[in-house]
């Protein structure tokens, strides 16, 4: 197997992994949104990373986490319009990272592999570091599972159960913004999203339990991985694309099929 | 008989419109209190500073120390993109398959179990809320409109089992409701909320108290005993009459 396939499976599998559980959470809780502005907002990160010459996943971490507060803020206050304040996040965030990447004093750098992503050019050093940001949202999933359902339930009967509704929420967006700090580069900036919907949504059809779900949608994430990879590599698409198209195909696959419930 | 939760003269604004006055109730174990009052009139606000899920403005809240309450919410809204069964959702609070089963027998809900969350009807969806509310071995339960949904006969049922669970568990019980006089029938205390407290007492002395006639109209007081009844009225939001009627008429959902 030639070394770069190798990195892309490698970089690409635990990802596509992680996705399966954390896009139910997005499913079941409405998150879409939140995830569009966070990963939109991910290219301001490339912005810094470029700028300060932090490894690229570190600075679009420090960034996504710092605005999954901020939106953990402000979904806190119910008088203001959610969605549309997502929008201007998300939006400007991408706007501002767009007119600094033109302006600053950067290398010229391929746009495109960040909007949409490029797992072939993964780098050996890329793969230790989202191995570990995997490990590490597997992890406090496995943690606080049980609590997350509760909340995603009904957030008011599980706060009157004594369970911190609002530090679990904060928690998720911070998982979120962990993910797609991962995932730029394997899907890109404006795809990540999908990478977490599509799947969910798929596993939606068959499964019977919350878990199930989740494992489900991770064999689906896997399998839009390897088919958008080898396609990508026989079509001479771009990745990103590719790998979303086919978990696009899955989803319309499984709608064929009656639903379970 | 012990108390568990007092409020004492508490206020609640939002937006600078006062929801609760002057607010001080006792709710202690043994006893069925019952909320009752218009739309709007700030039921489900003062439910929510009995469970703490909110603080007052001014006044105090004091808890028995280490209170555990069980709260049964007035729906629930469950999205349907996730798959899971009434087993599952009860296991959620940490209990044993063993004592989910007995509490779903104790609701009559153990045929549910194996269900999907998501091809339950309302009257199930209430037994089985009620089940987890039971679950947390509850000293007080708090049932925001429990009946909602339910047919009369199923109401009745209902208020039984709940009148069952008070004297099996001896907890406390607080109920907000609409419906007068099904829950008066059960009730040991009756409060008449409309911001402030209207009446309070024992369900005979409130259905015959100046403030509940004109909150709720004159006829209603002589259906009390009655198991069905009719309203003769509806009320604005702010719980004043707007209307009368000759049948059949219902409070709006709250």
């Amino acid at each position: 197997m030639a070394d770069f396939l190798l990195y892309a499976l490698l970089a690409g599998l635990p990802i596509a992994a992680i996705a399966g559980p954390l896009g139910c959470f997005v499913v079941w809780q409405r998150m879409a949104y939140f995830g569009d502005t966070l990963a939109h907002a991910a290219l301001l990160g490339v912005a810094l990373s470029l700028f300060s010459n932090l490894p690229l996943p570190l600075a679009v971490a420090a960034i996504s986490l710092l605005l999954a507060l901020m939106l953990a803020r402000l979904s806190r206050q119910p008088q203001l319009q959610t969605d549309s304040l997502l929008g201007v996040i998300a939006h400007g965030s991408l706007a501002l990272a767009l007119v600094l990447l033109s302006v600053l004093p950067l290398p010229p750098i391929d746009m495109e592999s960040y909007l949409f992503g490029d797992l072939l050019a993964v780098q050996p050093g890329d793969i230790a570091v989202i191995a570990t940001l995997c490990l590490v949202i597997a992890g406090l999933l496995r943690r606080f599972w049980q609590r997350l359902l509760a909340i995603t339930l009904d957030s008011e009967l599980a706060a009157a159960e004594g369970i911190p509704v609002t530090w679990l929420r904060t928690l998720l967006l911070i998982l979120i913004a962990l993910l797609v700090a991962c995932a730029i580069r394997i899907v890109g900036a404006l795809l990540i999203t999908a990478l977490l919907i599509i799947p969910a949504a798929c596993a939606r059809q068959w499964a019977r339990s919350p878990e199930q779900m989740a494992l489900f949608a991770s064999s689906v994430a896997i399998f839009s991985v390897i088919g958008g990879l080898l396609l990508s590599l026989q079509i001479d698409s771009p990745t990103g694309p590719s790998i979303v198209a086919v978990s696009a195909a899955v989803f319309l696959l499984s709608r064929l099929r009656p639903a379970t419930i | 008989m012990s108390t568990l939760i007092r409020l004492d003269d508490v206020d609640l604004s939002r937006d600078s419109q006062p929801i609760l006055q002057h607010i001080s109730l006792e709710l202690a174990s043994r006893r069925i209190t019952t909320l009752i009052g218009p739309n709007g009139a700030g039921k489900t606000t003062l439910v929510k500073l009995v469970l703490g899920l909110i603080a007052p403005d001014s006044g105090s809240i004091q808890r028995q120390a280490g209170l555990r309450i069980g709260y049964m919410p007035q729906k629930l809204v469950i999205s349907h993109s996730m798959p899971i069964s009434v087993r599952r959702f009860l296991a959620l609070t940490g209990c044993s398959a063993a004592k989910v089963d007995e509490t779903l027998r104790e609701v009559n809900a153990y045929n549910l179990r194996n269900k999907q969350f998501s091809s339950i009807s309302g009257g199930e969806l209430q037994r089985i809320l009620l089940a987890r509310a039971l679950l947390t071995d509850p000293q007080m339960l708090v049932l925001d409109e429990p009946v909602q949904g339910v047919d009369i006969n199923g109401q009745i049922e209902l208020y039984e089992l709940i009148a069952q669970i008070r004297d099996r568990h001896g907890c406390g019980i607080l109920m907000v409701s609409h419906d007068l006089h099904v829950v008066m029938a059960k009730s040991d205390d009756v409060i008449c909320l409309n911001h402030h407290i209207c009446c309070h007492g024992h369900p005979e002395s409130v259905s015959k108290a100046p403030e509940y006639l004109a909150l709720f109209g004159a006829s209603h007081a002589s259906a009390i005993a009655l198991y069905q009844h009719h309203h003769d009225h509806q009320h604005d939001l702010h719980g004043d009459v707007i209307n009368e009627h000759t049948h059949g008429q219902q409070h709006g959902a709250n």
